[in-house]
Formats: structure tokens, C-alpha cells, sequence
């Protein structure tokens, strides 16, 4: 493992922006939130209803994991119950991008030819990743107890984000060695992010098999059990855990060459399809796979929360007590539109995060060198423009029907106005796509500031709202001008605004890209 | 239409970098053209402009009749190009990205296409993402040459192949006949093996260009020589440069306007063995880039 050190300020070095900037922003979410329950619910009693409420609850055991108690700590905890998905997603994002990426892009090869140990740039990039999980955690338990909160059970709350951080950098380490190409690495690590926490949400929400929790990192977290008698030895299940799967990646990594994979690559035909002849066809080609990926995934997501939705509904028609409640929240029916709409808001995020990929397409293969082959054929720069420009506009349309679709499917009823709900949602997602094709004719270098940009109308959406900011604040994100849906009222005039904006948005940036210089290094 | 391509006092700066500052290039219809400089010389950049890719700061530009720029999508039917560094989709085979570029340019002859993947030992059905960087170029070079155009633009097509390959490559392109081809290059011998006139620009500008015969005219040419006796102040005579004598043994360049007197000289001082040779390529080419490494060496 010589040079390790070298490469660890290298990786140190590349990401001195985005990785401060991640650790801070996310280590102030369960500071805002403590703050804002504190205010919601400032006396016990009130806890107390809030917990009566929601421990039951199988839409948000599913989402947040089991609510341990009624105190201030405990709803904390729960609260933050989503977090550590996006904390593994973090650290198997990180990974790759310091490993495999690195090796796709030839730069392994370049540092791997000096005075570096095999397993270098692995040790390198785990140590770094795993470092920033350690400093996140210490700002969260240092913040949270300054709340006000009992110093362990911060400390907890705070371990059980680094502990899945650190196992889904390991499984990023391993799935890093498996495939061929980074981006089928990160598919392969969501694609065990997400069983995860399906196996945490079906353990959590059924009596039988509750002991599929223990089989997900995610499920660990939720048993570290901060502020409710904290168990200190789940983190040492996952530090073990962790370790193993560096190991185990190290090893899969002497068994093979650099850029070759264990999963074998299989020869392709000799010659192209007839069909094979545009830049259309070739968008198509390049972007498919992600699509079905996108569409698979949401509406798997579609399936789980139709049926939580459903699962409410007979909640509230077996039990007297909660049917009451629902009457008095302004009735059951009206209930479970709120969670659908609330969770079509998230369906339209994601989508959003769909179309900011399509569209991004163009600007990496630009940098990657692609774009200047086919630029220099009789493809002009609007049609290979249009070509993947397509997938950001109509891509969003398949995901998000099939999602609204998959939705009624498991909820059982409403499916066409489950649809209709999901596609109310594009407005907002086309003018990301919009941004997206902005920054991509302007300022190409910096396109990747588009995910930026998402990442800001999402904390609108899901942390602004809840904490009731400033109207004017909140109405930047476009999500916030759509229609509450199913329930609400559509209006019209915020989807012709929305739509026209992203048209001259998309117009502008791809007349920008026709005028600049291809290809910006 | 004698001049396939025409670019006058190109200049193009990138933020503080000035890439161009008044580039040359005259490409005559149907001939092989070197295009030499070193690494950042602006070969590439220039290339980039007659594409229409880039646009130029300053001066003109004409490529196939057209203006890059403006005409740029028409102009791609009639040219085939291959970037230095070729990058191939991870996930498309050898053989479909040959098809699909030579289809987007307007037509490939699959027999040709055929013919090149068995010369240059290519394996068409690999992924892009497993193949090396030689055969990362094999494959833009069968596509391009199995391309229906008039114009092929070669931008170091063989930095990654090897030595046997290399020789294909040179076999192929010497038997183009009426195709144009543009060859940036910095390997000397393909160069003077293959093109029928050369350009050599440096830092952004052209310092010399012409066919190889004028360009070694320009040059040097080295003499060695056994003499009955060495003529004194033999050294400062005008045009000799480089001279070293060992008993009575002199070796010398000699510019090519002052051979005749310089040999009037020799043969007056009694010669008893003569061997000359014109100048290479390679010394044409480092004459040029000398001064720079004096500055280099100085720094």
C-alpha cells in the first residue's frame, strides 16, 4: 500500500469543493430538524399525540423505520430515518468516483505506473471517504447536543450515519471490482442501496419476519436505537462489516488486471444494426439503459408507496381511534390524498433528477471526447443536441407515467387519477432539463451545477416547506408552483409559465451550444 | 478547385493562451499534406477550426470550397476525420461504431470496410470500453478510410499503434489515389515517407511549408570529406557551419546556396573522398525548434 498517502491527498485534493460542502449541509439536517420539532412539539403531551399517531403507522414505519418513543430524542431519531439512504448513496458514490471512474478515465493507469502499491488508490479512497463520514458525524453529535439533547444518544444518532456511510463505501469498494464501467459500479451498488432498504422496510412493517431488518445495513442504523437505550454493538457489527468488504474488494482486485472486470465482457456484433444511422438512434442506444433503470427503480418505489397508501386506509377503517383522528384531520379520504400527493412531489424530484442526467449525457460525452467524432460527420450540434435533449423531455413522460401507474396498481383505486397526479409533476421537471441544457451552451465546465440546483429545490421542498420558510423562498423551485395532486385543485396558468420557461430555456442553450467551441476541455 | 483546404493568418486564444497567432495552411487537391509541429504546437486547434468545431479569432479559412464554419454540416459529407485521442462509447462494439460514423458521414463501402478490418487485425466485435489505445484508432481509421469522402484529416493516427501496424497504415495511405489527405504528425520518417508536401508550424504560427525537395533546399547538407591537406580560415567561410576536422578529415553542414563555392574551396585543398547527404526532415524540423531549446537551456 505504498503512496498511499500521495494518492489520499489527491482525492483530498479533487474533491476540497463538493466534500466540505456535503458534510456541512448535510450534518445541519438533523440540527434543523431537532430545532423545528422542538418548536412543533414543545410539550410533552403534545409528543405524546404525535407518537400515539405515528408509532403505528405503516407509511412511515416504511419510510422512517419503527418510532421508539414520545420524547424529544426518540422522534429526533426518527426523523432522520431517511438519512442514512443518502448517506450509503454518498459514500458509494464517492468510491467509485475515486476507483473505478478513476480507471475508466486512464488516470489509474497514469498513478499506477509510479511508486504506488497496488492497493493504493483503493486504501486511499476508502480512508478519505470514511474520514469525511467521521468528521460528519462528529459535527452531528456535537450539533444535536448542543440542542439540548443527551450527549449519547447524539453520539448514536450520529454513529448510525457513519456506520451505514462506511458499509456502502465498502460495498461501492466491491462492486467497483466487479463490472466493466463505473456507471454499471454505481448501478450495481444502488441497485443493493435500494434492496437494503427494502429489506428494512418489510421487516420493519410486518410482525412475522421482522428479522429481515438484520440482513440491511439501513436496518443496523435504525437499531443503534439513539436516545432509547442505545446499542453500541450494532456499530461494531458494522465496523466488522466494513473492514470485511475492503478486504474482500482488495482481494477481488489482485485477482484481476487494471480496467478489466470479474464479471467477463461479452464480444458485440461485428456490425451495426441497419437501423443504426442518426444521432437519434445513437441516443437512443446510449440512453436506454439508464431510462430503464430510472423507470424500473421509481416504480418499484410507485408499488411500495401505493401500498402503504392502502395499508392506511384499512388502518383507519379497523381501528376506532385513528378513524377519529383521520375525521378530524378532515377525513381519511383526504388523508391519504395529502401522503400521495406529498410522495408525487417525489416522484417529480426524482424524475427531475432523471431528466438533469439525459440532459447532462451531452456535456460528458463532450468532455469524455465522444461528441467531436460525430460533430465532425454530417451531424449538426442541434440534431445530436436533439438526440439526447429528447431523453431529458419524453424520458420523464415514460418514467413517470409507469410510476403513477405502479402507484394506483398497489394502492388499487384511482389509477388514472394516480397517473394524472405523477404527470402533473413534469412542468417542473421540464425546467430542470431546461437548466440543465442552459448550463451545458454557457458555461459547460460548470454543468454539473445543475445536480446543484435539484439538490436546492429539493431541500425547498421537503426541509422548506415542512419548516415553513418564507413563501418567496420557497417559490424559486418550481415544484412549488404545481398542483397539489390527487386532491388539490389544477390551475393552468403555473403550467403554461412553467413549460414556457423551460422551452426558451432549452431554445437558449442550445443555441449557446451551437455558436461555442466543441469541445470545451 | 486546385486547394482542398486554405487558412490564412488563423489566430485563436484560449482565455490567456494564445493557441494560434497567424497560422498558414495551404492543402492542394489530391495530395498527401504533412501538417508537423510538437506536442501544443496548435495542431490540433487548427484542425478543430477547418472542422467548423472551433471557431477562429482571426483570419480566414476555406475548406473544400466552403466556409468550416458556416457550411460545416455540408462539408462532413465530403471529409472523414480521425482525433488524436479516439474515445469509443463503452458499450458499442468496434464494428457498429465503425458503420454508424461512416453511415452519419453518408455512406461506407462495406467491402473496403471489410478489407481494412482484416489489414489492420482488428476485432470488430469488442466492446469500446475493452479495446487499447491502438485499437481505439484502428477503428476510427477503418472507418474513415471505408468513408465514400474526398478529404481525410488524420490527426496522429498511429501514436498508438505498433511498429507492424504502423507499416499497414503507411502501406494504406500510400496507395490513396485522388483522396486528400491532411496528416498531422510528429513522427518524421511517416512524414517523409508518405506526403508529398509538408507544413511545419510552430507555437501557433507556420515557419516553413512547401514540397520536401523545396523545403531541403532550405536546408542543410552535410559533407564529409578526406582532403589532401586542410586549408586554413576553411571554417569561416560563409554558409559552413558545424565543422570538425580530425587529421585530415573535415565533416560539415553547408547551406545549400553556398555548396558551390564551399566546394570550389574543397577541391582546391585536393579531395580524395567525398560522401554528401541532403538534409532529413528531422534536421529541417529541428532547425526550426533549436532556438527554442537554446532559450529552454538558458532559463
Amino acid at each position: 500500500m505504498t503512496g498511499t498517502f500521495s494518492l489520499l491527498r489527491l482525492v483530498l485534493r479533487r474533491d476540497r469543493v463538493i466534500m466540505p460542502l456535503w458534510v456541512v449541509t448535510l450534518a445541519l439536517a438533523p440540527v434543523g430538524y431537532a430545532a423545528s420539532i422542538k418548536a412543533a412539539y414543545p410539550t410533552a403531551a403534545s409528543r405524546q399525540q404525535f407518537y400515539d399517531l405515528n408509532a403505528s403507522s405503516a407509511t412511515f414505519i416504511v419510510r422512517n423505520g419503527p418510532l421508539y418513543g414520545p420524547d424529544l430524542g426518540e422522534l429526533l431519531a426518527w426523523q432522520c430515518g431517511f438519512v442514512p439512504v443518502v448517506v450509503g448513496l454518498i459514500g458509494l458514490l464517492m468510491v467509485v468516483r475515486h476507483t473505478r471512474a478513476e480507471e475508466e478515465a486512464g488516470r489509474r493507469e497514469l498513478t499506477g505506473a509510479t511508486v504506488v502499491g497496488r492497493h493504493a488508490g483503493l486504501a486511499a479512497a476508502m480512508l478519505v471517504t470514511c474520514g469525511a463520514f467521521l468528521v460528519f458525524g462528529l459535527l452531528v453529535a456535537l450539533g444535536v447536543s448542543a440542542q439540548g439533547l443527551p450527549f449519547d444518544g447524539a453520539l448514536a444518532l450520529a454513529a448510525e450515519f457513519v456506520l451505514t456511510g462506511w458499509v456502502f463505501a465498502g460495498v461501492g469498494a466491491v462492486t467497483a471490482q466487479l463490472t466493466w464501467g463505473a456507471s454499471s459500479a454505481r448501478m450495481l451498488g444502488i441497485g443493493a442501496l435500494v434492496l437494503a432498504f427494502m429489506l428494512r422496510a418489510a421487516g420493519d412493517s410486518s410482525a412475522s419476519a421482522g428479522w429481515l431488518v438484520w440482513l440491511s445495513p439501513i436496518g443496523w442504523a435504525h437499531r443503534m436505537r439513539p436516545f432509547a437505550g442505545e446499542q453500541w454493538w450494532v456499530f461494531g457489527l458494522a465496523v466488522v462489516v466494513t473492514i470485511g468488504l475492503f478486504a474482500a474488494a482488495a482481494a477481488l482486485s489482485s485477482r484481476r488486471d487494471l480496467g478489466a472486470a470479474l464479471l467477463p465482457a461479452r464480444l458485440g456484433r461485428a456490425s451495426a444494426v441497419a437501423s443504426l444511422r442518426s444521432p437519434f438512434a445513437l441516443a437512443w442506444r446510449l440512453q436506454r439503459g439508464t431510462l430503464l433503470v430510472w423507470t424500473v427503480c421509481l416504480a418499484l418505489i410507485g408499488l411500495l408507496m401505493g401500498g402503504v397508501a392502502k395499508n392506511v386506509q384499512s388502518m383507519a377503517q379497523d381501528n376506532k381511534a385513528v378513524s377519529d383522528l383521520f375525521e378530524r384531520l378532515g377525513g381519511g379520504g383526504a388523508l391519504i390524498d395529502a401522503y400521495l400527493a406529498g410522495t408525487m412531489t417525489l416522484f417529480g424530484l426524482v424524475a427531475a433528477g432523471y431528466a438533469v442526467q439525459a440532459a447532462l449525457k451531452l456535456r460528458a460525452e463532450e468532455a469524455a471526447g465522444r461528441a467531436e467524432p460525430v460533430l465532425a460527420t454530417a451531424v449538426g450540434r442541434g440534431g445530436w443536441a436533439g438526440g439526447h435533449l429528447a431523453f431529458a423531455v419524453l424520458g420523464p413522460v415514460i418514467v413517470l407515467a409507469v410510476t403513477g401507474l405502479a402507484t394506483g396498481a398497489a394502492y388499487g383505486s384511482g389509477v388514472g387519477r394516480l397517473v394524472a397526479a405523477a404527470l402533473a409533476q413534469l412542468p417542473a421537471v421540464w425546467v430542470l432539463a431546461g437548466i440543465a441544457a442552459v448550463l451545458i451552451g454557457f458555461v459547460p465546465r460548470f454543468a454539473a451545477a445543475a445536480w446543484a440546483v435539484l439538490a436546492g429545490f429539493l431541500v425547498l421542498s421537503l426541509v422548506g416547506s415542512a419548516l415553513q420558510w418564507n413563501q418567496v423562498v420557497l417559490d424559486v423551485s418550481p415544484f412549488t408552483h404545481l398542483a397539489r395532486l390527487p386532491g388539490g385543485t389544477f390551475t393552468v396558468t403555473p403550467v403554461i409559465w412553467l413549460v414556457l420557461i423551460a422551452v426558451v430555456a432549452g431554445m437558449a442553450g442550445v443555441t449557446a451550444l451551437r455558436r461555442r467551441d466543441m469541445p470545451v476541455g | 478547385m486546385a486547394e482542398a483546404i486554405n487558412a490564412e493568418g488563423l489566430t485563436k486564444a484560449f482565455g490567456r493562451t494564445q493557441a494560434l497567432g497567424g497560422l498558414d495552411l495551404t492543402v492542394h487537391t489530391g495530395e498527401v499534406h504533412g501538417f508537423l509541429g510538437p506536442n501544443g504546437a496548435g495542431k490540433t486547434t487548427t484542425i478543430r477550426i477547418l472542422l467548423g468545431l472551433m471557431r477562429a479569432d482571426g483570419g480566414t479559412a476555406r475548406l473544400l470550397g466552403g466556409d468550416p464554419w458556416r457550411d460545416s454540416t455540408e462539408l462532413h459529407r465530403r471529409l472523414a476525420y480521425v482525433p488524436g485521442d479516439v474515445t469509443l462509447w463503452p458499450n458499442l462494439t468496434g464494428g457498429e461504431v465503425i458503420d454508424l460514423l461512416g453511415r452519419l458521414r453518408g455512406g461506407l463501402n462495406v467491402q473496403r470496410r471489410d478489407e481494412l478490418i482484416e489489414r489492420f487485425d482488428l476485432d470488430p466485435r469488442k466492446k469500446g470500453r475493452t479495446y487499447s489505445k491502438g485499437n481505439r484508432q484502428k477503428v476510427a481509421l477503418v472507418s474513415a478510410l471505408a468513408s465514400d469522402v474526398e478529404l481525410l484529416v488524420l490527426d496522429e493516427p498511429t501514436s498508438g499503434l505498433d511498429p507492424l501496424m504502423e507499416e499497414v497504415f503507411r502501406q494504406v495511405v500510400a496507395e490513396e489515389t485522388g483522396r486528400t489527405v491532411l496528416l498531422s504528425s510528429h513522427i518524421l520518417s511517416e512524414v517523409e515517407a508518405l506526403c508529398d508536401r509538408v507544413t511545419i508550424i510552430r507555437e501557433g504560427r507556420t515557419v516553413e511549408s512547401g514540397s520536401l525537395a523545396e523545403l531541403r533546399h532550405l536546408g542543410r547538407i552535410a559533407i564529409d570529406a578526406e582532403l589532401a591537406a586542410v586549408p586554413d580560415g576553411l571554417g569561416s567561410l560563409p554558409g559552413l557551419h558545424d565543422l570538425s576536422v580530425s587529421g585530415t578529415r573535415v565533416r560539415m553542414s553547408v547551406e545549400v546556396s553556398e555548396l558551390d563555392s564551399v566546394m570550389r574551396h574543397l577541391a582546391a585543398a585536393g579531395l580524395r573522398n567525398l560522401v554528401s547527404r541532403p538534409p532529413t526532415l528531422e534536421e529541417l524540423f529541428l532547425r526550426h525548434y533549436q532556438h527554442e531549446e537554446l532559450l529552454g537551456a538558458a532559463r
